[in-house]
């Protein structure tokens, strides 16, 4: 079956590319409370309690957490090659912006459709961000 | 963002590496809010931590030859020395700390190594833009002082200090300074201690705003208003708020709303307070220890303390611990404060954070602290919460409890 695909555009924070599967949360994310040998979501209460960010293209609303834990979390995984491939969120702030500047994963947001009803878990996608685009692609209908 | 030819010259990379790098993750903060210009700022504080991130920053700007442009105070990390000569810090650990306080040297920041820097080392003028990070510091500068900042990293605040601006968005701009939810506060508050429940409680409900508090009859004083942003800053992200009649910027409520109506009102008693008191201990065990300020003790807290423990000692099964700045510790030397302290049987520790690796030799233990902020970063294992008179009557007590 060949896979549906949809283009949107975006606006960049921090520049590159990246492309992997899905993985979306409806709840913000505070990267400390990632495993950093692994990547796996150790929040016991978070919906992705048990999920692994590593690789992924995460999508979710924004960051949360002191300025210090969010940046050293996601500098943790980066430094052992496990951070999230690209980010896309709803709501940015600074913390968050220095977290991916840090770390270098590509970060959007403002895509021209609502993520969290365009983009599944699981969907192959690709992110832009210096060309201002996110390419979805669904492998299930 | 527009930006100036000096400007553009930084981010192409005119200036160097390090302005550069500085410069970038100003960009996409600047982009990323659609500001439309940079703005000059007078000073900055960066809220250095001696983690692997900080450390990751503020040695590429340092490798890359660059420099503060403005006076850039720097939080504390932990006294290397002092702790080597006490404790068994692991050997990795206290070589990040080594070279992130050598590294913020590099790059020409004042070493106030103190997160109270606004009393002090790196004082905000009132109206005057300025990039402070650190929980109490936003909060104090913006709501206290009356300076404008957003809540910053310590990177961006870094950057900021680098280049000497910082991009006009957020809190700098008056119109996104206005108040939205009212707090209508019924609780009796006797001192700091009274405080830092109030911010934690106000930072834990509405989680992201500017409150504005009514109903507070006396005026409150230094060490109170320190605690406030401390705390409602940790368990919220309160970069801003208002207490009409004791703070600058609006004196009364409507003001502080520009006009708008409240999106909440809440009322806080003191069952709140003491609900919360309740939330964050975690033990009512025997501490093994008592650890205070954070965030840092102002003189007047050493002066207390001093007060407390006069003539007594701290019982040999436990260790006392005041953490503050050296530049306060100068003036409790001279005082006589410390002398009192020491000779009581505590320690009087600068440049230190509670949540540093050099508390190692307490990971399994429990502490007392008069600090939710500490309890809830606590390097130990299981946390008791009171005011600062029964800290230091735990510490001197005869009997277990």
């Amino acid at each position: 079956m060949k896979p549906m695909k949809t283009s949107l555009k975006c606006h960049k924070i921090i520049g590159g590319y990246g492309e992997g599967e899905a993985l979306v949360s409806h709840e913000p994310i505070c990267f400390y409370l990632t495993d950093p040998k692994t990547g796996i979501v150790r929040e016991k209460t978070h919906e992705l309690a048990g999920k692994n960010i590593a690789n992924k293209v995460l999508v979710f609303p924004s960051g949360k957490a002191s300025s210090v834990v969010q940046i050293d979390g996601l500098f943790k995984l980066a430094s052992r090659n496990i951070a999230p491939k690209a980010m896309i969120v709803k709501d940015v702030e600074t913390v968050l912006i220095v977290s991916a500047f840090i770390a270098k994963v590509p970060l959007v947001d403002r895509l021209e459709k609502d993520p969290f009803e365009t983009i599944c878990t699981g969907d192959m996608v690709k992110v832009d961000a210096d060309k201002g685009t996110v390419v979805v692609e669904k492998l299930k209908p | 963002m527009h930006l100036t030819r000096e400007e553009e010259q930084m981010l192409n990379g005119k200036f160097g590496a390090g302005t550069q790098k500085a410069m970038e993750l100003l960009v996409a903060i600047g982009d990323a809010y659609d500001a439309e210009k940079m703005i000059p700022i007078g000073r900055a504080h960066a809220a250095s931590s001696g983690q692997e991130g900080d450390l990751y920053f503020v040695e590429l700007l340092a490798d890359g030859g660059t420099r503060c442009r403005v006076p850039t105070s720097t939080n504390p990390v932990y006294d290397i020395e002092y702790f080597h000569g006490m404790f068994d810090v692991p050997k990795d650990e206290a070589e990040v700390a080594r070279r992130v306080m050598e590294a913020y040297e590099r790059v020409g920041a004042i070493l106030s190594w103190s997160c109270v820097p606004y009393l002090s080392e790196n004082i905000p003028l009132y109206g005057e833009h300025v990039a402070f990070s650190e929980s109490s510091a936003t909060p104090y500068v913006n709501s206290v002082v009356g300076a404008y900042t957003n809540r910053e990293a310590a990177q961006s605040a870094l950057a900021a200090g680098i280049i000497g601006k910082t991009p006009e968005y957020g809190l700098h701009i008056r119109e996104n300074r206005k108040g939205t939810n009212l707090i209508d506060v019924r609780a009796s508050l006797r001192d700091e201690f009274d405080y830092t429940l109030l911010g934690y409680y106000v930072g834990k409900t509405i989680g992201y705003g500017i409150p504005v508090l009514t109903g507070i009859s006396r005026p409150p004083n230094t060490e109170e208003l320190i605690n406030f942003c401390a705390m409602s800053n940790t368990s919220g992200a309160i970069s801003m708020f208002y207490m009409p009649g004791h703070t600058v910027e609006a004196s009364t409520v409507k003001e502080a709303f520009q006009g708008d109506t409240p999106k909440e009102k809440i009322t806080v008693t003191d069952t709140e307070l003491t609900e919360v008191c309740e939330e964050l201990q975690t033990t009512d065990e025997k501490a093994d220890f008592v650890q205070l300020g954070c965030p840092h003790y102002t003189l007047k807290q050493i002066a207390k303390v001093a007060e407390l423990l006069e003539g007594k000692k701290v019982r040999r099964d436990m260790s006392f611990w005041v953490c503050t700045s050296a530049t306060t510790k100068v003036l409790a030397d001279k005082s006589g404060y410390t002398g009192t302290i020491e000779k009581a049987g505590g320690h009087v520790v600068v440049d230190t954070c509670i949540d540093e690796p050099c508390w190692i030799a307490y990971k399994q233990k429990v502490g007392m602290t008069d600090s939710p902020k500490g309890a809830y970063y606590r390097r130990f294992k299981e946390a008791r919460l009171a005011r600062l008179q029964d800290c230091v009557e735990a510490a001197v007590g005869e009997k277990r409890r």
